[in-house]
């Protein structure tokens, strides 16, 4: 079978588990006995051993196999967790993640062998495990029941043979069967909304293996003020009355125990039913039976897959059951360059709109130009909804930095704290691309220079562990990240004492520069403060590529320090890079635009207020000398007014630095889309790109940064 | 299908250029437009007449004249733009007039280098003879080099 038209979705669904399992594994390691986040990682594990069998990725299949073992020996209690066992799992987690880098390359897992991860993995097996090895491949009968709960149901309230085998299984792991009847209020306006939070609260507790009316109708609000579930549970009884209790407009709850005698009677009754059930669980058996024979395992594993989802026990499945769905109903994959399509579908769409507003010679009616005004509102919020759709939340970089302060404070043996905040900020797909790389390196500055070692910092009396914050923010029509922490700060003697050795700035000047200017001088390439170059940072590149990239990217990067207390770095970034404000010109007959985040000011003076310092045409604002340049001849515009006596000077900022830009006309603020001038016409300096204006023409962008 | 095409020749749209004949294979050609607001590049190579907005793409547009080194021509009724795709890139070419798409078989094309021996010319695919017209098929992914 043809799998390469999967490949994509096996490649982005494994990414999500393997990110899922380092995230898990970091709070297992924390809270080693919660199983929650245990049976979490177990399912990761396992479905990412389904998917890798499917598409054929033998290795995967093996190692993440020999994980799902450990796992499971954690979970029954003979391993306990510790470090050393983390430290392997997340050995098998980089061996995945090498395996999928591969696949994406080449689309082979490669060459890669993790022999020895496996074998450290089998070690603690046999370690631990002496007749274990059966349990753990034979799924229990009894489980099988949770995946497959929706088999056959029946108006009247009989439990079929189907739910008594599982009510009877859980019997006898002592697991109890409740049969809850909830009555709603009267008044209630909004019954299936409250059905479904009485059925989310249950979910949290129990597993409901049958509901009447069924549980479709509920959803449809066809049922009168009551209807009866049948439930299995660990739980106490006067829990989950408590719990339901809570509940708004719950009005009376009965919780009846399922004892054997109704069961029974029961029995009698749906005796058809049986063998249909019966038949199924035997079927689920065989296909089980089938999969203990490892040895073929690539031609069954599809089967195991789809059987794996009902090869836990109850507490796995209730959190199967719920986690499942509220991950697969609310998302849709879309390849980025399908919303770009989109995007300038609807770009277009609103060229066309200014265009059917600007045709003349038609008779306006009023119908006609109720019309008009429905359609712009139509495709401005057509255009603002494609724009979301374009957000994605900081977590998706975010999340994979705990993993990696992990390891660097086991590396350098530095106790740190990562706090996290505004995971939720949005931003544009393309910044959140790019932001990743910067971001790591501020961290692992912030390991490396700022946080100190633990006997240091308690020498200095501050507490043994060091906190790095990472925050996210929306400010305006930024979004700000904040790297701060607690440790060192910078020294600015130092920096200045290096600037001096490494001959950038000499003894005298040195004084003249305030600390924020001394600081600055970090991100110049080159320069490390560093006493030794170690693996994480000291090399002298990374601030400055930090800011490289992060003024690509539209946005500022600042730092405030104090020496002794801790740094702070503060990233500004533009919410989206496609949409900006802009200031439309014109210049002879050509329109332009010049971003409205650089304009300080627009100024109008008369052709004598020009003075020329060096023949270089300056203008005095305010007690400043700002260097005038004329657009017109930059750009070689024919025929722009260069002689009048009234000149228009928009004033902007590159930085600190002011300049004035000599303009013809204004013609106003404007909304625009940024386009790229294409590969052609790369590497033009005094343009950032093109947009397309409301009547369909091209306005050129100026880039004020290499201008000004 | 494709040796039926083959057997029958390929299809070339023929357009003007001053008074020469000119084809290209129709394959690669996206669309034919009229001539629109053309903007222009500052400081952009000379041959390049400045960018369109084809339905939402910024699309650079070439002066085919400056590259054939021919005399330039004034945009009349008849100019129109090829818009052409070389390597997923979008260009588009000012030619004078667009006439007709014709097929032309194989043994119709002569190859370029039985007329010249001059390497430079390599963006010239062959010379085709229709009856008693001579079209200069042309090959523009050599006329454009992408970075």
């Amino acid at each position: 079978m043809d799998m390469s038209q999967y490949i994509e979705i096996f490649i982005e669904e494994a990414k999500e588990h393997v990110q899922n399992l380092n995230q898990s594994l970091l709070q297992l390691e924390k809270n080693p006995n919660d199983m929650v986040i245990l049976n979490e990682i177990f399912r990761a594990a396992h479905t990412l051993k389904g998917m890798a069998g499917t598409m054929g990725f033998n290795k995967m299949m093996t190692l993440t196999h020999d994980m799902e073992d450990v796992l499971q020996l954690i979970r029954n209690g003979e391993i306990k967790i510790n470090t050393k066992l983390v430290d392997i799992l997340f050995k098998c987690l980089d061996a995945l993640e090498i395996y999928l880098n591969s696949i994406i390359s080449s689309g082979k897992e490669g060459d890669f062998y993790c022999e020895e991860i496996i074998n450290s993995l089998r070690k603690m097996i046999q370690e631990k495990v002496i007749d274990t090895e059966t349990e753990i491949n034979c799924p229990k009968p009894q489980d099988k029941g949770s995946g497959l709960e929706n088999f056959g149901h029946t108006a009247q309230f009989i439990p079929d043979g189907y739910e008594q085998k599982v009510i009877n299984k859980a019997k006898e792991m002592n697991i109890n069967a409740y049969k809850i009847t909830i009555m709603i209020d009267k008044g209630c306006l909004l019954k299936a909304a409250r059905a479904f939070i009485i059925f989310q609260t249950l979910e949290k507790y129990c597993e409901i293996i049958k509901s009447v009316p069924h549980v479709e109708d509920i959803e449809d609000e066809k049922f009168d003020f009551e209807f009866t579930v049948i439930v299995i549970t660990k739980e106490s009884e006067e829990l989950i009355s408590k719990e339901l209790n809570s509940i708004a407009e719950v009005e009376k709850t009965f919780i009846i125990p399922m004892n054997q005698k109704e069961l029974a009677e029961a029995q009698r009754t749906t005796g058809s039913d049986i063998d249909g059930a019966n038949y199924s669980i035997n079927a689920l058996n065989e296909i089980s039976a089938g999969l203990l024979q490892e040895g073929n395992s690539e031609t069954c594993m599809q089967g195991e897959y789809e059987v794996g989802l009902a090869e836990k026990d109850f507490k796995d499945s209730k959190l199967l059951n719920t986690s499942k769905s509220t991950k697969t109903g609310k998302t849709v994959r879309v390849d980025i360059d399908r919303l770009d399509v989109l995007m300038n579908l609807v770009s277009e769409l609103i060229i066309i709109k200014t265009r059917l507003e600007g045709i003349e010679g038609v008779q306006r009616t009023q119908n006609y130009n109720e019309a008009v005004e429905y359609l712009e509102r139509i495709t401005t919020s057509l255009h603002d909804a494609v724009m979301k759709v374009r957000m994605v939340p900081i977590e998706m970089v975010f999340n994979r930095f705990p993993r990696m302060i992990r390891d660097l404070s086991r590396e350098t043996g530095k106790q740190i704290n990562l706090i996290m905040s505004g995971e939720e900020t949005e931003l544009d797909r393309t910044v959140i691309d790019e932001i990743g790389d910067p971001l790591i390196h501020m961290l692992r500055n912030s390991v490396d220079h700022g946080i100190e070692s633990p006997d240091k910092r308690k020498e200095i009396g501050k507490e043994p562990v060091g906190t790095i914050y990472l925050r996210a923010y929306q400010d305006g029509n930024n979004v700000v990240i904040e790297v701060e922490d607690d440790g060192a700060g910078i020294n600015a003697d130092k920096v200045k004492k290096k600037l001096i050795d490494s001959g950038l700035i000499t003894k005298e000047n040195i004084n003249t520069l305030s600390k924020k200017d001394i600081i600055n001088y970090l991100f110049r390439p080159s320069f490390s403060t560093a006493d030794k170059i170690t693996d994480i940072s000291g090399r002298g590149v990374g601030l400055d590529v930090v800011r490289t990239k992060i003024e690509a990217l539209g946005g500022v990067i600042e730092v405030e320090s104090e020496n002794g207390k801790g740094s702070k770095f503060i990233i500004r970034l533009p919410l989206t890079l496609a949409i900006i404000q802009a200031l439309l010109v014109l210049i002879g007959q050509e329109k332009f635009a010049i971003p409205l985040s650089s304009i300080r000011e627009i100024i109008n003076i008369e052709s004598k207020d020009i003075k020329l310092v060096q023949k270089q045409e300056v203008i005095i604002l305010r007690k400043n000398v700002i260097p005038i340049i004329r657009l017109g001849e930059v750009l070689d515009v024919p025929d722009a007014k260069s002689n009048s006596d009234q000149i228009t000077v928009v004033v902007v900022n590159k930085g600190e630095k002011l300049s004035g830009f000599v303009v013809d006309n204004l013609i106003g603020q404007q909304e625009i889309v940024i386009k790229s001038l294409g590969k052609l016409l790369m590497g033009i300096k005094t343009i950032a790109g093109a947009t397309i204006l409301g009547d369909g023409q091209v306005a050129l962008i100026i880039d004020v940064n290499s201008l000004a | 299908m494709e040796t039926q095409v083959q057997r029958e020749g390929n299809q070339f749209v023929i357009f003007r250029m001053g008074n020469e004949e000119y084809g290209i294979d129709i394959q690669k050609i996206t669309t034919i437009e009229k001539v629109f607001n053309i903007t222009r590049v500052p400081q952009a190579p000379e041959s390049i007449k400045g960018v369109v907005n084809l339905r939402g793409e910024i699309v650079p547009v070439v002066e085919l004249s400056k590259k054939l080194k021919m005399e330039h021509s004034e945009i009349t009724e008849d100019t129109r733009i090829i818009i052409f795709k070389i390597d997923d890139i979008s260009v588009g070419f000012v030619v004078d007039e667009v006439l007709e798409v014709l097929t032309i078989l194989p043994e119709h094309i002569e190859n370029i280098n039985q007329v010249s021996s001059d390497v430079s010319l390599d963006y010239i695919y062959g010379i085709g003879k229709v009856k008693e017209r001579i079209v200069t098929l042309l090959n523009l992914d050599k006329l454009i080099v992408i970075k």
